[in-house]
């Protein structure tokens, strides 16, 4: 697993319906006046567990990858999405924000929309698959959060991403 | 608040003219001047001897001519001569000067002037002399009053005043940069909103790091800063008051982010991207009625818009072609004509004040690049080169430019820089740690 699986483990999933602030790369409960009232805190659950988030992100696979300025879901993509999309169909209890990254190789503005636009097509194919539409929200951070800091095709690959972020409580 | 006393700083420009009853004029004399698209130039000799305390001006003096020499010779134009290769010393302003002396050490303009203090007010006043003929510059006389805290922007007014008679440009000294004040690893990046004198000092912090900031723009009066924020969690362009420091989230539609967002030319609206399912597109909103406007309409992405000064067109990128590219479009909407044309991508397009050019960034073969090109595409110029330069910003004098240059790797940082039209004096801008996204205020009043 990667280093961000495991970091994973230990931050909190931030609610969306009770909450109106799914940043979670920001510094939220700092004290700032970052808007950070009304955090959920959902438990990942014990990895063996088919039904907990951590069994989601890590079995199942929480992101999907993109070429270079491409928001197209490639076969692989789609399989894991298929799967995402079953998961939460047997888990109703949970609601997901989709988040749209790119790599560092584009303008600020560029990359920000390129970002949503991946996040909206993982969302369509989620609503393609049967998920309702109110358990999902898409939200792009362009290049503002790479995975990987490194300045080469290795990393940027890793870094045009979306990730669906569960949290529980919302939607059905 | 106390942060801010040096933007808000009182400064009361008293246009005394000191009228000097210098030699005859002589004829058929050509005065100094620079020509800012002439080729390579040698920097002009200037002679900025010690400004002269009248009374009470303590450190002050040496402080605002200490200024007037950075900010001058910091355009590349002017090469000062040191105090102690000066033969002759200014002891007072009046006073009459040797200006064999000030040639025999080639100096071509000499400045004096006199600082004093009285109560809370300070006063600087100024001569700019043609040495050669020992005249006054036109115009170059003049006198500032204000608030103490108010010295160093007496001291950019001089300076913009000096090389605004020998560029025949305006100045743009007597102005602010608003800024992300970045800091943390890069993939945990802390970013908040800033905002400094133009040369990088006077730094006051306008928001904290709690939620990422993004690209601020100033307002055309430079009263009021256009930013995108996720403080509701989402992306959304925000107005914040630069003198109260109350901001307030624009146009937060459900489900859609809002970004790069610009005032109109009147300050009266916002042009910037709305993304709904994925699909960004270009609107303005009214910032009095708060009536929103659908300008662009396609499938494609829409984004980085910029008025031209007169408020009659918007230029903006998009990538309908596959790659983004620059495009010019009525401010009323409409699908625009594209006006960049060479290999690579083209993006965040911004209109000179001056309405003479485009700057733009560019992105080719692993490179990116500040540039220039007239309205209609022509006379491209590509004035910096690095492993990501983006955002150019308009300096008030549609001469200079600053941008965001950030390095490679793990590492990686950024830094402001500024950089000629002409693609002279390229320099970064110091800032206490990293730094990215300025916006020029426009000149100070």
């Amino acid at each position: 697993m990667s280093i961000v699986g495991k970091s994973l483990l230990f931050i909190a999933v931030l609610g969306l319906a009770a909450c109106n602030n799914p940043d979670r790369y920001g510094a939220g409960g700092a004290g700032g006046a970052g808007g950070a009232g009304g955090i959920d805190t959902t438990g990942l659950g014990d990895p063996s567990n088919p039904t907990s988030i951590a069994y989601f992100n890590q079995t199942v696979g929480d992101r999907v990858l993109f070429e270079v300025d491409q928001s197209t879901l490639t076969a692989e993509a789609r399989t894991v999405l298929a799967a995402q999309a079953q998961w939460m169909m047997q888990n109703p209890g949970y609601a997901a924000i989709i988040e749209g990254h790119a790599d560092e190789q584009g303008t600020r503005e560029y990359n920000l929309a390129l970002g949503a636009r991946r996040a909206a097509a993982v969302q369509n194919f989620l609503i393609s698959q049967g998920i309702a539409a109110n358990r999902l929200r898409t939200i792009s951070y362009g290049k503002e959060r790479p995975l990987a800091i490194c300045s080469e095709e290795s990393c940027y690959a890793k870094n045009r991403r979306a990730v669906t972020v569960l949290s529980a409580g919302a939607g059905a | 608040m106390i942060l801010l006393r040096g933007l808000l700083a009182q400064l009361v420009v008293v246009a005394a003219t000191f009228g000097f009853a210098g030699a005859a004029m002589a004829q058929d004399y050509e005065r100094p001047s620079i020509t800012f698209d002439q080729g390579v130039i040698e920097p002009m000799p200037i002679a900025v001897p010690t400004f002269i305390d009248e009374g009470g001006a303590g450190e002050y003096a040496a402080a605002i001519s200490g200024v007037v020499t950075s900010d001058l010779e910091g355009t590349g134009f002017f090469r000062t001569i040191p105090e102690e290769a000066q033969i002759s010393k200014i002891t007072s302003f009046d006073g009459g000067i040797a200006f064999e002396d000030w040639k025999a050490i080639n100096a071509q303009v000499l400045i004096t002037g006199a600082v004093s203090m009285s109560g809370d007010r300070i006063t600087v006043k100024f001569r700019a002399y043609d040495v050669f003929n020992g005249q006054v510059l036109e115009g170059a006389a003049l006198q500032f009053a204000g608030t103490p805290d108010s010295w160093r922007r007496m001291a950019h007014k001089v300076s913009d005043v000096i090389y605004s008679k020998i560029t025949g440009e305006g100045g743009y000294f007597d102005s602010r940069v608003v800024f992300v004040s970045e800091a943390g690893p890069k993939d945990k990046r802390l970013k908040r909103l800033a905002v400094m004198d133009y040369d990088g000092a006077n730094v006051a912090y306008l928001t904290d790091s709690s939620t990422i900031v993004l690209a601020p723009r100033f307002s055309p009066q430079g009263d009021r800063i256009l930013y995108t924020s996720y403080e509701t969690g989402f992306p959304q362009i925000t107005l914040l008051d630069v003198g109260s420091l109350a901001r307030q989230t624009l146009d937060a539609q459900d489900g859609t982010m809002t970004f790069a967002p610009r005032f109109s030319p009147d300050g009266g609206s916002a042009v910037f991207s709305l993304e709904r399912g994925g699909n960004s597109d270009i609107y303005l909103l009214s910032l009095s009625s708060g009536q929103l406007t659908q300008l662009t309409n396609a499938p494609s992405i829409e984004t980085a818009p910029s008025f031209s000064p007169d408020g009659s067109q918007i230029t903006f990128e998009s990538d309908r072609t596959g790659v983004p590219q620059v495009y010019v479009m009525p401010a009323s909407g409409g699908e625009g004509t594209r006006i960049s044309g060479g290999e690579g991508r083209y993006s965040t397009p911004v209109w000179s004040p001056r309405g003479d050019y485009i700057a733009f960034t560019k992105q080719n073969a692993g490179r990116f690049h500040i540039g220039v090109m007239r309205a209609d595409g022509t006379e491209e110029r590509l004035l910096t080169a690095s492993f990501l330069d983006e955002g150019p910003t308009w300096a008030p004098n549609g001469r200079v430019l600053m941008f965001t240059r950030e390095t490679s790797g793990g590492e990686g940082q950024a830094s402001l820089w500024s950089v000629d039209i002409t693609g002279r004096n390229l320099k970064e801008i110091p800032t206490d740690g990293p730094a990215s996204d300025p916006a020029w205020s426009p000149l100070l009043p």
